[in-house]
């Protein structure tokens, strides 16, 4: 769902064949209907939707229909939009500029369950994180185990950055692509959960720049 | 609460019985008052800051400035120039610091009242030079303000000045012959007063004397300098103007018209045209949004995220790759950092002409100690061994240049399955500053 007319054909061709399209939408209203009424296993997010932002969308639908994902697609790339939409609760984000068989292949993924990271995503993700000297008094609030990625973790995002597939990461690491997914599954899970005030001040220091 | 609106402006307001109590008290740091100003709004802002009605303050300051004999309207004036107005960014000084043309006017205007009233001290009317100083003082401020107020304030000045401008600004030589008249009228009368008190050595008549010279100047030479001042707003809006157009057009140019001309040579070649239509969107929505100069390698206040940007767009430009650029953290520019972005857009130009690849990955990493920054392509790879000796991209563009400067380079390429060149440079102790894209 897209409000570029021109660009919801584009990716519709390059889909066509592999993934069933079964509907599109141009603004917040009708695509929270359609999505309401189809129940598609993934739906494609502009971040940058008319009427509210791509957010909305997700947070309507999550509330509806938890087995619905979402994977956002943007070619804007305000890191605090990306961000608020993976924390609204998008399994992925990947630039418009994306290749067809790469956007197939991130479909299927987040079809199946796993998180999709551009290297764009991972570099906002590492930025968010780092942006906090670890454990320096975020207050009671702070929680380790979601509010701080693990040295392995963040090792996989940085070769993300780096432009390395997930299957090129396993073998870097000497581990399996199973497990990489999981450690970005695991990323996408602190992404979300963390209440840290950490990532909403960044969010808001980047939009002050 | 009724409100009108009164002579150039003012809005006058009535209230109840308790009405010079205008609220409650503002917070946050002092603001000069932009909507209910009289002058500068020094008053204005005072009063919502304290609480008290803007009449009061007015009264105040008119009262100190009375009886502090003047000192006190050049603290008006230097908080016109230093506080800076309600939502502005900057204050006025900081402005004025670089207008030369304005300091000198400023000088001259008011080292020439002063000389003025140096002079009138001699000739005997000491009781008035204390007024000498306040009053030079102010008018160099006030010019400086004139000069560099925003152009909201310069239009309320140019309200308060408009009786002024009207009387003395028309030409006609009736005018001019009338004037001159009265000023020879007004010094001849200023001079025989003050030569014939010289010798009574009474008190009030130099006074009058005094006055009546400056009158007579005022009047022969007052039209003048006002045409000076006006002449020079009018000229510096002009060229603001035209700077402002011809940035516009030269910016156009590079960037915009060389991209369609481009475009249009290269309309068979679909790839290359995307590529080119990206760079030059993503151009001009920096320099649109983030007044990012297009191709400003090199100037001061240049981070290194700004650096891989400018690469990310000329390599994409110039080599028709697309350049995926992921920046994390940010930090000013050395030396140091400088070379190791010079490493890297030789590194990213190398992979643009050679891989064949479609994408280079770019990743730039800022962290306390050091700056790490790899070129990843996905295309057909070299054996690094067998590179000739006259091919020097990587060996001395990339390795060398690198180590000059205490960093290292390391080139891992795989033949048929892509290069990557990872660069570190440590940095001297600095900052981190959160990165923006």
């Amino acid at each position: 769902m897209d409000d570029h007319g021109l660009f919801r054909s584009g990716v519709r061709s390059e889909l066509g064949g592999q993934v069933e399209v079964v509907g599109e939408a141009d603004d917040v209203e009708p695509a929270i209907a359609l999505i309401t009424e189809s129940v598609p296993d993934v739906v494609l997010l502009d971040v940058h939707l008319p009427g509210g932002g791509g957010q909305v969308v997700v947070a309507a639908i999550k509330a509806t229909h938890p087995q619905v994902r979402f994977l956002a697609l943007s070619a804007s790339d305000a890191p605090e939009d990306v961000i608020a939409v993976i924390r609204a609760g998008a399994r992925g984000y990947v630039t418009k500029t994306i290749s067809g068989p790469e956007l197939v292949d991130a479909v299927r993924r987040v079809a199946a369950g796993d998180a999709v990271f551009s290297p764009r995503l991972a570099g906002f993700v590492l930025d968010a994180f780092a942006a906090a000297p670890a454990a320096s008094g975020d207050g009671p609030s702070f929680d380790p185990e979601l509010d701080q990625l693990t040295p392995r973790e963040r090792e996989v995002l940085r070769l993300i950055a780096r432009g390395y597939t997930y299957r090129e990461i396993a073998r870097e690491l000497y581990i399996s692509v199973k497990t990489v997914e999981s450690h970005v599954s695991s990323v996408l899970r602190k992404l979300q959960l963390s209440t840290r005030h950490q990532l909403t001040r960044w969010a808001a220091e980047r939009r002050l720049n | 609460m009724e409100e009108r609106t009164g002579w150039l402006g003012y809005r006058y307001r009535r209230r109840g019985p308790l009405g010079w109590v205008r609220g409650p008290r503002g917070s946050g740091p002092l603001r000069r008052g932009k909507d209910d100003r009289l002058a500068g709004g020094v008053a204005a802002g005072l009063a919502s800051r304290m609480g008290f009605d803007v009449n009061v303050v007015r009264l105040v300051f008119i009262v100190a400035t009375l009886v502090t004999g003047g000192s006190f309207a050049v603290g008006y004036v230097l908080a016109w120039l230093l506080v800076p107005a309600d939502g502005a960014d900057g204050n006025i000084a900081s402005q004025a610091v670089t207008d030369r043309r304005g300091i000198a006017v400023a000088v001259g205007l008011g080292s020439l009242l002063v000389v003025v009233w140096i002079i009138a001290n001699v000739l005997g009317a000491g009781g008035l030079s204390n007024l000498a100083w306040p009053l030079g003082l102010c008018i160099a401020g006030i010019v400086l303000i004139w000069r560099n107020a925003p152009a909201d304030e310069q239009a309320t000045m140019r309200q308060l000045a408009e009786p002024l401008l009207s009387v003395t600004g028309g030409g006609g030589r009736s005018r001019t012959v009338l004037r001159a008249l009265l000023a020879a009228l007004l010094l001849v009368g200023g001079l025989t007063t003050l030569l014939s008190g010289h010798h009574r050595s009474a008190v009030l008549r130099p006074l009058g004397g005094v006055a009546l010279v400056i009158a007579g100047i005022v009047v022969l030479l007052g039209p003048w300098w006002l045409r000076i001042a006006r002449d020079l707003v009018l000229e510096r809006q002009a060229r603001a103007r035209a700077e402002g157009r011809a940035d516009m057009a030269a910016q156009l140019h590079d960037s915009v018209l060389q991209t369609l001309a481009l475009i249009q040579r290269r309309a068979d070649d679909p790839q290359r045209v995307i590529q080119l239509a990206r760079a030059q969107e993503r151009e001009l929505r920096s320099w649109l949004f983030d007044g990012r100069v297009p191709g400003s390698m090199g100037e001061a206040g240049l981070t290194l995220a700004d650096g891989v940007r400018l690469i990310q767009q000329e390599v994409e430009a110039q080599h028709g790759i697309a350049v995926e650029a992921v920046t994390v953290g940010d930090c000013d520019l050395d030396d140091d950092l400088t070379a190791l972005l010079a490493a890297a857009r030789e590194a990213t130009v190398n992979a643009g002409k050679w891989s064949g690849a479609d994408v280079v990955s770019l990743f730039a990493e800022v962290e306390p100690t050091e700056v790490s920054l790899f070129v990843r392509d996905r295309g057909r790879g070299f054996d690094p061994d067998a590179v000739p000796g006259d091919r020097k991209g990587l060996a001395e563009s990339v390795c060398a240049r690198m180590a000059r400067r205490g960093g290292s380079a390391i080139v891992r390429s795989i033949p048929g399955e892509g290069t990557e060149v990872s660069l570190t440079m440590p940095r001297a102790a600095g900052e981190r500053l959160p990165s923006r894209t």
